[in-house]
């Protein structure tokens, strides 16, 4: 059993050189040898599942932890819980759709590519589960390099630019973050005398409310980044709007839940207090990115900017649903990952097939596709309105419970974030009437644009039914989590207020 | 000298044997392959001797030197950098015919002898001395090799600013020998914790000393010549000046702080601290405007040891190893970047292959060697799965665990200025091949040096995935030196 959670992470690394060294011989062998790492990982994972939702038992599915640097107290310590489960699950899956909307957009340097996409993976998978917190730091960082290459090597005219900006703005933040990590270690240390990186460890390390505050800051900037949170969203659209399609449903499907777990598990667990005080400005960030964000993506031409610059509003209700820190809203926000990684991922898929077939992604250029094109513009409205957050559809339920939880926590807060949801409907519904409805523009391609194939509409379909699953039962999904956010949010309370539900 | 110090110097006077034993050997029969061979082998041994004299140490040899953990660990680190100098020498300068070539391993041995002896000194006259066997070898290293003219210019310019950095050095190291009447180094120490108050002498003795050896790290402010001398020696060379002798001298301030002033006084300390932000920050922006790959590593060595100096200014055992782990990163690190220049490069050429449109294509035309450098920019960079990502941890974990605030925030500053150039050049090696190379098919580099690059990057991976097996040498070797 112990072993099961370094094959989650081996696999795709191996699988990564295997899909490289076999790239020289033919295109198609890394496509498939990244479908079967991939796929080996799911099935891994799959028998997880329903594992430790009795409340009574520990949160912890399973957990492995082996001596690594031991001279300076850091270990190889692997933890999953359900919410470490339901991500790495989402990504395990967009990795999967990842490889085939890629099959043939991607016919340059395929074995690089699928090496890339297949660490970028691991090292996904890897913050998801590490509980070290230098081993936390190390995939933090080792997923960065293999998506700088993914946008730079593979993406758009603009892409060195937006690559390098992409790893300035995290790289800048996660050495913050090093730094805080760092003299948390050494406050423990002096405390207890034991030199140790371990997250189990660390908590409830006492310390000033000043030291707790700028420590807290140092977590809650680089994952404000990844987030990202207004006002470090401004790499976002940039990265989105150049990487490749595969790129764009990697970095908006699974990096951007990098940060919001990073919330989750680190800022407000360790710095329960600090995360306390902060959280009206936190909330003030979030409901910021909301309508910010909304804003943006309204006044948008380019279709993958403006889907960019919806996922800023999206991650706005996780930071909202974040700080709020009750358990509707901490459901909330894993509905709302979720549920946001597979609509936003559809929607970079349906705008990537979109670009191959008429080579544009301005939106004055479009119009009436759905003549055209009826499959690929049918996609494009349900994933459109599940963006809006139309009951029955995962957001809906993501976005409600963040609010229903948020206006425990603060009523004016909530009331202004609600606004964000019009903003939402009106780009969304907008993007559908300027591309799909409508006059028929001129297309700059002289052939008739051919629909979505078989292969993007297994795809397709595949995601419209995890949306609408989540839309209409998302219980097993709080089932899931629930021991894990209930163990959060003990850790998470500050001493003083008790740990019930509603309670701010 | 008894038995035991002589058993325990015996790498060090093996070392000598081996640089007399090539002299003669170049005297009876010119050979290129001959001097080679014999370098390498003459250094392989030196490199297996270290390990069995380390029983005898710690021990005092004369009073000039000592062998103890931190020597055998420097001093293992000199030698190993220099045997892969070596090997990639021969690669470098094994094409064809092109004039007298081994009075070039004579040259390499010597000024490995000298900067060998460095981490094991504790008087002045033997930091003296090291250091200038280092440095007039590196002279002849330097605009020997190559019939260019660059190499002659950044011979004499290595000459002059050389000179000038000795003389300040010396100067030095008389003012405290008038102020204290000792050179040694545990007597300075002594002296100095006995009572005797920093005066204007000794400030401005350790001050000056700082000078000089500040112009042989190329610590900015003294670091003009460092892109020049880079740029203008061939490759190899260029390896031995960024790392040998930056190791070297780097060691031997190391134990001079410690057992001579305490780590520096305030006034130094704050003065430390300015050149290693100033180092940080400015060899990173002049990085930055680069368009030749041995400039822009130049600046970048600049910057590393800049960030090094944080470390040093920690101080405490886990300062001393972070120091001797970055050390031994940045060693490895910059051999590989520097040997693929190298081994890029052919001396009848006219130029090194430096410029950054040599490295368009390089993922096409030469994966292994562009892999390779792949992975040695993003040590640089600091980042995982590389030496340079452990590094660097230690080193904040140094800098934040004694609570020095601005080198660490400049240390992070700088590491995001850092990568992006490190980028750039892996956006160049990823870009198209350039019509005019597409003709011409590359020539092929020696395999032995392509061996040589591939056991750097087993080295840069494996200690950088798993790097408890040289965190516990370090703490055997070099981490006992902490005063």
């Amino acid at each position: 059993m112990n072993m099961l959670l370094i094959l989650l992470l081996l696999i795709p690394a191996i699988g990564g050189v295997l899909a490289w060294l076999s790239g020289a011989r033919h295109p198609d062998w890394p496509r498939w040898i990244a479908i079967f790492a991939l796929a080996a990982d799911l099935l891994l994972t799959l028998p997880l599942i329903g594992r430790a939702v009795m409340p009574g038992q520990s949160a912890w599915i399973t957990s492995i932890d082996l001596p690594w640097i031991p001279q300076l107290g850091i270990s190889f310590e692997l933890n999953l819980d359900g919410l470490s489960l339901v991500l790495i699950l989402l990504t395990i899956v967009l990795g999967l759709v990842s490889v085939v909307i890629s099959w043939s957009e991607i016919t340059e340097r395929v074995g690089l590519f699928h090496a890339n996409l297949l660490w970028a993976t691991t090292g996904v998978i890897g913050v998801f589960l590490a509980l070290d917190l230098f081993l936390f730091f190390f995939f933090w960082e080792l997923m960065l390099v293999p998506m700088y290459f993914l946008i730079a090597l593979w993406g758009h005219e603009h892409r060195f630019y937006a690559a390098i900006k992409f790893v300035i703005f995290t790289q800048g933040s996660s050495l913050l973050m090093l730094v805080a990590i760092l003299a948390l270690v050494f406050i423990h240390q002096r405390a207890t005398g034991q030199l140790t990186f371990d997250y189990l460890a660390l908590l409830g390390t006492k310390m000033s409310a000043a030291t707790a505050f700028w420590l807290m800051l140092g977590f809650f900037i680089a994952f404000a980044v990844k987030l990202p949170a207004v006002p470090f969203h401004t790499w976002l659209p940039d990265a989105h709007t150049e990487a490749p399609t595969a790129g764009s449903v990697l970095l908006a499907g699974v990096l951007l839940k990098t940060g919001a777990y990073g919330l989750l598990r680190f800022v407000v667990p360790l710095f329960p207090a600090a995360a306390h005080e902060f959280a009206p400005v936190a909330m003030t960030l979030g409901v910021a990115g909301i309508l910010y964000g909304a804003l943006l993506a309204f006044g948008q031409n380019d279709m993958k900017r403006m889907i960019a610059y919806s996922s800023v509003s999206h991650m706005g209700f996780v930071l909202l649903g974040v700080f709020a820190w009750n358990t509707l809203a901490l459901q909330g926000v894993v509905v709302q990952m979720l549920a946001h990684g597979v609509s936003t991922g559809a929607l970079f898929i349906l705008v990537g097939a979109l670009q191959e077939r008429i080579h544009t992604r301005d939106m004055r250029l479009m119009g009436g596709l759905w003549g055209a094109m009826p499959r690929l513009s049918g996609f494009g409205m349900i994933f459109a309105i599940a963006s809006l957050g139309l009951p029955g559809l995962g957001n809906f339920i993501g976005e409600f419970l963040i609010l229903l939880g948020s206006f425990r926590a603060s009523v004016p807060f909530t009331v202004i974030a609600s606004l964000g949801l019009v903003a939402g409907a009106a780009y969304a519904l907008l993007l559908v009437q300027r591309a799909f409805h409508g006059r028929t523009a001129a297309q700059p391609g002289s052939a008739k644009p051919y629909d979505l194939t078989a292969r993007h509409i297994a795809v397709m379909g595949g995601l419209v039914l995890a949306i609408i699953g989540l839309g209409v039962y998302p219980q097993p999904v709080f089932d899931q989590v629930a021991p894990g956010l209930a163990a959060l949010q003990h850790e998470g309370t500050p001493p003083g207020n008790t740990p019930m539900e509603g309670q701010p | 000298m008894n038995a035991a110090a002589f058993a325990a110097f015996a790498p060090f006077t093996l070392l000598g044997v081996v640089t007399i034993a090539v002299m003669l050997l170049i005297a009876v029969r010119r050979n290129h392959h001959l001097a080679a061979l014999s370098t390498i082998a003459g250094l392989l041994l030196c490199c297996i001797a270290l390990p069995l004299a380390a029983p005898a140490a710690p021990i005092a040899v004369t009073p000039l030197f000592v062998v103890d953990g931190s020597v055998i660990f420097y001093a293992g680190l000199v030698l190993g950098s220099a045997l892969v100098v070596a090997i990639l020498s021969y690669a470098y300068l094994g094409g064809p015919e092109q004039g007298p070539r081994e009075e070039y391993y004579l040259l390499l041995l010597t000024a490995t002898l000298g900067a060998a002896l460095l981490p094991a000194s504790v008087h002045f006259a033997s930091f003296f001395l090291g250091l200038e066997t280092l440095s007039i070898s590196l002279l002849g290293l330097i605009a020997y090799a190559s019939p260019r003219e660059e190499s002659a210019e950044a011979g004499i310019k290595y000459l002059i600013l050389g000179g000038a950095s000795s003389a300040f050095l010396l100067f030095g190291m008389a003012l405290i020998y008038a102020d204290l009447g000792t050179m040694s180094f545990t007597q300075i120490g002594v002296l100095t914790r006995a009572g005797n108050p920093h005066d204007l002498f000794r400030l401005v003795g350790t001050a000056m000393i700082l000078t000089g050896v500040g112009f042989k790290l190329s610590l900015v402010p003294f670091h003009m010549w460092t892109p020049d001398i880079y740029e203008g020696a061939p490759a190899p060379v260029t390896a031995f000046i960024a790392v040998v002798s930056k190791i070297a001298v780097f060691s031997v301030i190391l134990r001079y702080f410690i057992l001579a002033d305490g780590q520096a006084g305030a006034s130094l300390r704050a003065g430390l601290s300015m050149i290693a932000i100033l180092s940080m920050l400015g060899g990173n922006l002049l990085a930055l405007m680069q368009n030749n790959v041995k400039r822009l590593l130049a600046y970048s060595s600049i910057a590393h040891l800049g960030y090094l100096l944080v470390a040093f200014l920690a101080g405490g055992a886990l300062g001393n190893e972070a120091a001797a782990y970055y050390l031994a990163a940045y060693a490895v690190t910059s051999l590989g970047a520097f040997g693929i220049v190298a081994q890029l490069s052919t001396p009848g050429a006219g130029r090194d292959a430096d410029r950054m449109e040599d490295y368009h294509g390089l993922f096409r035309t030469r994966p292994f060697l562009a892999g390779s450098l792949a992975l040695m920019l993003l040590s640089l960079a600091g980042l995982p799965p590389t030496m340079g990502f452990i590094g660097k941890f230690y080193l904040v974990a140094s800098g934040v665990g004694a609570g020095l605030f601005w080198p660490v925030a400049a240390l992070v500053l700088g590491s995001v200025i850092g990568i992006y150039y490190y980028l750039r050049v892996l956006v160049a090696m990823a870009m198209p091949v350039p019509a005019a190379r597409s003709a011409a098919p590359p020539a092929t580099a020696p395999l032995f040096g392509n061996v040589v690059i591939g056991v750097l990057l087993a080295l840069l991976l494996m200690l950088g995935t798993y790097p408890a097996p040289a965190i516990a040498l370090i703490r055997l070797t070099a981490g006992a030196v902490a005063g």
